[in-house]
């Protein structure tokens, strides 16, 4: 028994890493722009989707093509940005929903009517790395330190770099940012961007290890919403933690339980921590 | 009673009759009587759920949860209980307002993005909870039987009196709809739509109003969720609190116009015709949700207001006859 | 008769005193100016009168009942109305709807068809009635005033708190909106004002008491209060420039 919950719960771990990061991805816009962008689900699935064709048809070694991605992630962000979020910046929370939620449609339409909904898989193996006490497939743990590295490069990016200081200034407010001669507008696409290649990145990472499919992403958007409001909205590192947290969970509810109860136990949750303690457990942005 | 013959009543009203006899009219009457009972239903659930998201400013995403819930609840006591359609569909209805009624106390205390957040959240732990329940079947849900329908005089007799109870409700719907916009209570809902703090500074009592407001707009989808699975004769969670399908509903709303008595017929009617249209066309056929969503995103960047909105702006006179 | 009391409210916010053993009363049918620099308190008090904020320490009495900490509808039920330091309209709703909100969930809770005769007046009253069917996101700053103005009436209150409904007005609409506020006054509404434009809090007010760092600083007739050197200080920082602005301002 013991064994058998230590397992489960590294294994939870490992695949909340990659939870954590593509929750950062909607955390940092939401953060920034009080956007909470609903084609983060079918950004994830492009993600999957980039890694798939680079690996099937050009041959990549599947985290090569993470980094590709990742570039092509932040520029489809930056142009998303200007399409459909730019002009509701700042109109009643409904109406990015629904522009975020159109970019969803489209996406998720060209997708199925390209790939269909059938599964697709990454044919790539590294192996099983066996630590004596623990056993699990290399790529799953190559995949969990990659968004371990994601997540640091995320960091010293915002606390280290001008852009990244500028998009804080602008997450902490956006008027003052602006008076101080900080182009709100382009580091405004410039946050949405890295929050998509967040989301692309956590994608591509997903398909090195899990089958996918065009409309898989839905269901790391719902994590990514729960992940999210655990780690208090707009908070990055709050989002690593709640990754963790639903890892585990997910991880170690099974061992008691059918799999099934996963869900409600997750999304009670999450409604339940917005209600009580909506900043979640570190704390929203001010 | 001079609040019944106002051209904001009497529009939409002649709207869905002018829909609903066209069955009759057109010689191919099961297949149009289909089509009918898909727009009516739309407009139905667009108009119920205007209630809070239009008149009220709370968007609730999910707000299909209130569809499935009086679904199951219905299709429950239709097959368990060997209850009859009618008073089935009373109990989705009432299950749907108290879900929402205890509901409301906890979620309508957040606001903007925190409250769709949670709809969702909400939807999708309902979902997740039906999957578990055995006695409403788990994952696979519950099926009717055939003979079920003989009660009624046949499939087809059932068909026709599931057809005309929507037909009916709808008009119900719009006239609660416009009652509620007209009235005292409504003018209280638009105040905590366009200012919540404002709005309880005059004197609103909020928190009862968003109540009413919340359970308003789910007692019907509770009721309509019965008709259309019992129609269907089968019941899954999949069917029942399909996300896609509440957010279709906000984009009818969004098409005619937020906040109107109009708006969501209208839009729900030209939302329905185009799907129609683009599922039969070949060119667009696969690319349905792409036009979809290009149609939705150019409405909320260009025209937030909808069409009914747009021409409400336009002039007082406009807005005595468009409600 | 006494129809408000203020007995030492205290609103802190985390380390932040905000307005701090604040004690007064009002009677019936006086006009009390509530003065002080930026940041004394002075919204902060009339949120804590009319429920927005529970004070942390102390009581609100109205009317003899005490009010401490009561919902905001609650005692728009009972007779207090405000306007707010910025304006807020409800934008997507006409000029007369407006008022009507006033007026259907105010005072006398009125039916829809008496609202609508009740908010007609008041519109009539401050000088909006011509622009009753426009969109009041569509009204410019004074109008937007104006409609604060006549929302706050409709409601039939016995106290109403205006938060500085001159701000932002040009000279011309000043004097517009004092000889409203005569006006409501001679109907026998009592009245705070908070204000900034000197010269004309002390020509409406009776009394005048003023807040500094949250805590009250001075009371009395306008005359007593702007000769009060703490006053002055307190404003200027500079007593000697206040008493040569307050002599102009005389004349």
């Amino acid at each position: 028994m013991g064994d058998v919950l230590f397992t489960s719960a590294i294994d939870g771990l490992l695949i909340g890493v990659i939870y954590g990061l593509a929750a950062m991805g909607l955390t940092l816009i939401f953060g920034v722009m009080d956007v909470i962008n609903l084609a983060h689900g079918p950004l994830i699935a492009l993600g999957m989707f980039g890694v798939y064709l680079l690996f099937t048809f050009l041959g990549l070694n599947p985290f090569l093509a993470v980094a590709i991605v990742a570039v092509i992630g932040l520029l489809l962000g930056v142009v998303i940005y200007f399409i459909a979020v730019n002009r509701v910046i700042d109109a009643p929370p409904l109406s990015s929903l629904l522009s975020t939620f159109s970019v969803n449609m489209i996406i998720i339409g060209i997708g199925t009517a390209m790939l269909s909904t059938s599964s697709y898989n990454v044919d790539y193996s590294m192996g099983t790395m066996d630590l004596g006490f623990f056993r699990a497939p290399g790529a799953r743990i190559a995949a969990s330190l990659v968004a371990l590295l994601t997540t640091a490069l995320l960091y010293i990016f915002l606390y280290r770099t001008r852009p990244g200081k500028y998009i804080r200034a602008v997450a902490n407010n956006r008027i003052s940012a602006e008076l101080m001669g900080i182009p709100s507008t382009r580091i405004l696409a410039l946050a949405f961007g890295v929050g998509v290649m967040l989301a692309t990145v956590a994608g591509g990472l997903i398909a090195t290890i899990l089958p996918i499919n065009i409309l898989a992403g839905g269901s790391y958007e719902l994590k990514s919403f729960v992940i999210v409001v655990l780690g208090g909205l707009g908070n990055p590192l709050g989002a690593l933690l709640g990754g963790l947290i639903l890892g585990l969970i997910e991880g170690i509810v099974p061992v008691f339980m059918k799999t099934t109860w996963v869900p409600v136990i997750e999304y009670v949750l999450f409604v339940l921590i917005l209600l009580v303690r909506p900043q979640g457990i570190l704390g929203a942005k001010e | 009673m001079k609040r019944l013959f106002k051209p904001g009543l009497l529009i939409p009203i002649a709207i869905i009759i002018v829909l609903a006899i066209w069955p009759l009219l057109s010689g191919n009457s099961a297949s149009s009587r289909e089509a009918m009972f898909t727009l009516i239903m739309s407009m139905a659930l667009a108009s119920s759920l205007n209630i809070i998201l239009g008149y009220t400013g709370y968007v609730s995403f999910g707000h299909i949860v209130f569809f499935g819930i009086g679904g199951y609840a219905g299709f429950w006591a239709i097959t368990v209980l060997g209850w009859h359609i009618l008073p089935a569909a009373l109990l989705g209805g009432l299950i749907a307002a108290l879900i929402a009624w205890l509901l409301g106390l906890a979620v309508l205390r957040l606001r903007g993005a925190y409250f769709a957040l949670a709809t969702i959240g909400i939807l999708e732990a309902m979902k997740a909870l039906v999957v578990n329940l055995d006695f409403l079947g788990g994952p696979v849900g519950m099926e009717m039987h055939f003979s079920e329908y003989k009660r009624y005089g046949g499939p087809m007799q059932s068909l026709w009196m599931i057809y005309w109870s929507m037909v009916i409700l709808a008009i119900i719907v719009v006239v609660v709809s416009y009652f509620i916009k007209t009235s005292k209570f409504g003018l209280g809902l638009m105040a905590i739509r366009e200012d919540e703090d404002a709005a309880e500074v005059m004197g609103v009592i909020t928190p009862r109003a968003k109540t009413w407001a919340y359970v308003l707009s789910a007692v019907f989808p509770g009721i309509i969720g019965v008709l259309f699975f019992f129609k269907n004769g089968n019941i899954e969670p999949g069917d029942a609190f399909r996300l896609h399908f509440s957010i279709e509903w906000i984009v009818m709303i969004m098409l005619g116009g937020a906040g109107t008595v109009l708006g969501p017929i209208f839009g729900g009617g030209v939302y329905q015709w185009l799907r129609k249209t683009l599922l039969t066309s070949p060119l667009f056929k696969n690319y349905q949700l792409v036009v979809a969503g290009v149609m939705l995103l150019l409405i909320v960047l260009f025209v937030p207001t909808g069409v009914i909105g747009w021409l409400r702006a336009r002039s007082a006179k406009l807005r005595r006859i468009f409600e | 008769m006494k129809i408000l009391e203020i007995k030492h409210v205290t609103k802190r916010f985390g380390g932040l005193t905000a307005v701090n053993n604040v004690t007064f009363d009002l009677e019936e049918g006086e006009i009390l100016g509530l003065i002080g620099p930026n940041g004394a308190g002075k919204t902060t008090l009339f949120n804590c009168i009319n429920g927005v904020y529970k004070p942390t320490e102390g009581q609100v009495i109205f009317k003899g009942q005490d009010i401490t900490g009561l919902p905001t509808y609650k005692s728009a039920h009972i007779g207090l109305s405000r306007t707010h330091q910025i304006v807020r309209p409800l934008n997507e709703l006409t000029v007369l709807e407006n008022a009507m909100v006033g007026a259907c969930y105010g005072r006398e809770n009125m039916k829809l068809s008496d609202a609508r005769k009740t908010a007609m007046e008041m519109l009539a009253f401050v000088g909006m009635e011509e622009r009753f069917d426009v969109l009041a996101g569509t009204l410019n700053v004074a109008q937007k005033k104006r409609l604060e103005m006549a929302r706050a009436l409709s409601a039939k209150p016995y106290l109403l708190l205006l938060d500085e409904v001159l701000a932002g007005l040009n000279t011309a609409e000043v004097t517009h909106m004092l000889d409203t506020i005569r006006k409501i006054r001679e109907q026998g509404v009592t009245i705070i004002m908070i204000e900034h434009i000197m010269h004309a809090v002390m020509s409406l007010s009776d009394r005048l008491i003023v807040l500094n760092y949250g805590s009250l600083i001075a009371e009395g007739s306008p005359e007593e209060v702007s000769q009060n050197p703490e006053v002055i200080e307190a404003y200027l920082g500079d007593p000697d420039l206040a008493a040569r602005l307050l002599e102009e301002d005389k004349a």
